[in-house]
């Protein structure tokens, strides 16, 4: 079963790889384009959020702060040095993200369950303060235009599959972590935290492990948004990001690993579609989180599974 | 500095400390109790605020009569809340975090229902008649309004106390909190329990935001900074924790005060300092002896 599950996996990262990698040979605009790099960052974006919470059970409601980060390392670079330091400044931001982490990380998981969560927002909105109030630095509200990747990146074509190749090896390193030991170990941290200790392992130091991995390819999603967009605005850092990631990842299934990046297409597809035609977007993503928390918990991927089971039972007792 | 600006902004900081308590108070009575962490408390806020402009400049009332009336209204939508959708998911494995996502569904709803109904323009609140002025003690000039808040706040303070530490409803409550299934065994209706005290806790939230209309412009999205705002105040005093909540109420508002009189543009920032030192030197809340620490 675990291989099965494993050549599974490898299948689905290969037909994923595929498609997006020939997605541009096939007569699309530049528009879907930009649609297809949105799926893949903000399915980053969803795949180590879901670390935190699916497998860990850390539900942070703070992870637009890595997100802005990113993006405003790469951003500011270019603003106030110049288009060369684009890609130092992803690695700028990484280095930030990794000591941000674990100093609120060292905070943070000192309290547990609801204020864990509230405490992330809290720390997620007051960066949002500073970048918002800090006008001659970063721009305030009027976030940072024209932000385009030196070289040979400035091709959109050539951007896409930059952003494609990072993405892949990301979600590839989480899925190799997520199946490794330390994998196995998160999942007793949410599950019974108690035993933890039994196996001379720290709930703790996993819990803080974890929150500075995940927070790493949050920023690296970030950054990558910067030169996808070509420009930032303090609404990355708004406490509504991190609630959009939530969505993703709970629409998509929390459970399974690929969950949260099926929930991030489906929401850019849906937002494109509905969001366009109205204002009131927010209200159309509180009805559903509230039918997907009420009705459908499992998720998309979830929800389809426990379909699958149940009908293969059925088939057997009838056969 | 001269004491009648420490005094003015004293003042200043009790009227926000108030208002503050008055969220926080059913913030934390909601989570003592039912054990819900309710992320859209600070949307009843909002909501109570725009009751209250609904009733004194549409429907003519007297601003008083506004105040029971949005207090009354978000304490019904808090009811309508919790019975439709919150209790549908009381009980299942890993509740938590599905309550927050539903309490922040809440919010994005109740938010944008308040776009449709009011427009995204500020609305003012009048403040009552006999409330225009100010006091004049001692050569110091203090706005009647915000004494009268503060006044209100201490009585909402007593009366809560008194409910919850000498009545029967209140000590229902209490026990509630701490153990449902025995409480359901001696006859006590648990889920009409957690149901009226959602309800209470609500009103208490819009009655909050209906008393500080007249002093903040209303507007949709406050929800979100309330909510900050309070869980900083649990924060400093321990959730959960009555008296706890009432004196982080008060550290945090005279902060607010003084900082957004000395350096204006960096106030919103100085809160989430407290809240920070308060969790590096004591994460517990400065005034609980217990662990917070539930995972």
């Amino acid at each position: 079963m675990e291989y099965r599950k494993s050549i599974l996996s490898v299948a689905f990262v290969i037909i994923l790889a595929v498609g997006f990698a020939v997605a541009p040979l096939a007569h699309t605009s530049g528009y879907q384009i930009m649609l297809a790099s949105h799926i893949l960052v903000w399915g980053l974006f969803a795949i180590s959020f879901n670390m935190l919470w699916g497998v860990t059970g850390m539900l942070s409601f703070g992870q637009a702060l890595y997100y802005g980060l990113g993006a405003y390392s790469v951003g500011l670079f270019v603003k106030h040095v110049g288009a060369a330091w684009f890609v130092p400044g992803m690695f700028v931001g990484l280095a930030l993200s990794v000591v941000i982490s674990l100093l609120i990380g060292l905070l943070v998981i000192r309290v547990g369950g609801v204020f864990f969560t509230v405490l992330t927002l809290a720390f997620g909105q007051l960066a949002w303060q500073i970048t918002f109030r800090w006008y001659d630095f970063t721009g305030g509200d009027d976030g940072i235009q024209g932000i385009i990747a030196p070289g040979i990146l400035s091709d959109r074509i050539v951007y896409y599959y930059f952003t494609l190749a990072i993405v892949l090896i990301s979600i590839w390193l989480l899925l190799r972590l997520s199946q490794s030991p330390m994998g196995v170990l998160l999942r007793c941290v949410r599950q019974n935290p108690a035993r933890v200790p039994f196996l001379g392992q720290s709930v703790r130091m996993s819990q803080l492990r974890i929150y500075v991995i995940s927070c790493f390819f949050t920023t690296l999603a970030g950054s990558l948004m910067a030169g996808v967009d070509n420009s930032i605005h303090t609404d990355m850092l708004y406490w509504t990001t991190s609630g959009e990631v939530i969505l993703m990842s709970v629409l998509g299934g929390i459970g399974q690993f690929f969950g949260p990046l099926i929930g991030a297409g489906a929401i850019i597809v849906i937002q494109d579609i509905v969001g366009a035609r109205t204002e009131y977007w927010p209200l159309f993503i509180g009805i559903l989180m509230m039918i997907i928390v009420l009705l459908f918990p499992r998720g998309v991927v979830g929800e389809f599974q426990a379909l699958r089971i149940k009908l293969t039972s059925f088939a057997r007792r009838g056969g | 500095m001269d004491p009648s600006f420490i005094i003015v902004q004293f003042i200043s900081g009790l009227t926000m400390a108030t208002l503050l308590f008055l969220v926080a108070s059913g913030l934390t009575l909601i989570f003592g109790v039912g054990n819900v962490f309710n992320f859209a408390h600070g949307s009843f806020y909002m909501l109570g605020a725009y009751f209250a402009y609904e009733a004194v400049s549409t429907l003519h009332t007297n601003f008083w009569v506004g105040i029971l009336f949005a207090a009354g209204g978000a304490g019904i939508a808090g009811i309508l809340a919790e019975s439709l959708f919150l209790k549908r998911i009381y009980g299942r494995s890993e509740e938590g975090g599905f309550q927050l996502l539903l309490t922040y569904s809440f919010i994005l709803v109740i938010d944008d229902i308040v776009k449709i109904v009011w427009g995204t323009e500020y609305k003012s609140v009048l403040r009552p008649a006999g409330f225009h002025g100010s006091l004049e003690i001692w050569g110091l000039t203090l706005p009647l309004y915000n004494i009268a808040i503060i006044v209100i706040g201490l009585l909402v303070v007593v009366i809560a106390w008194f409910t919850l530490s000498h009545t029967r409803p209140g000590r229902v409550a209490r026990a509630t909190a701490i153990d449902r299934e025995t409480m359901a065994a001696m006859g006590v209706n648990v889920p009409l329990t957690m149901t009226l005290v959602f309800g209470i806790a609500t009103a208490l939230g819009g009655f909050a935001g209906a008393l500080a209309a007249p002093l903040r412009s209303v507007t949709p999205g406050a929800g979100i900074e309330v909510i900050i705002d309070s869980l900083i105040v649990v924060v400093i005093g321990g959730m959960g924790n009555f008296w706890g909540a009432w004196l982080g109420a008060l550290i945090l508002g005279e902060v607010m005060a003084f900082a957004v009189a000395i350096i204006p543009e960096w106030a919103s920032v100085v809160s989430y300092v407290v809240m920070v030192l308060v969790l590096i030197f004591k994460p517990e809340g400065l005034f609980s002896p217990r662990q917070v620490r539930t995972v």
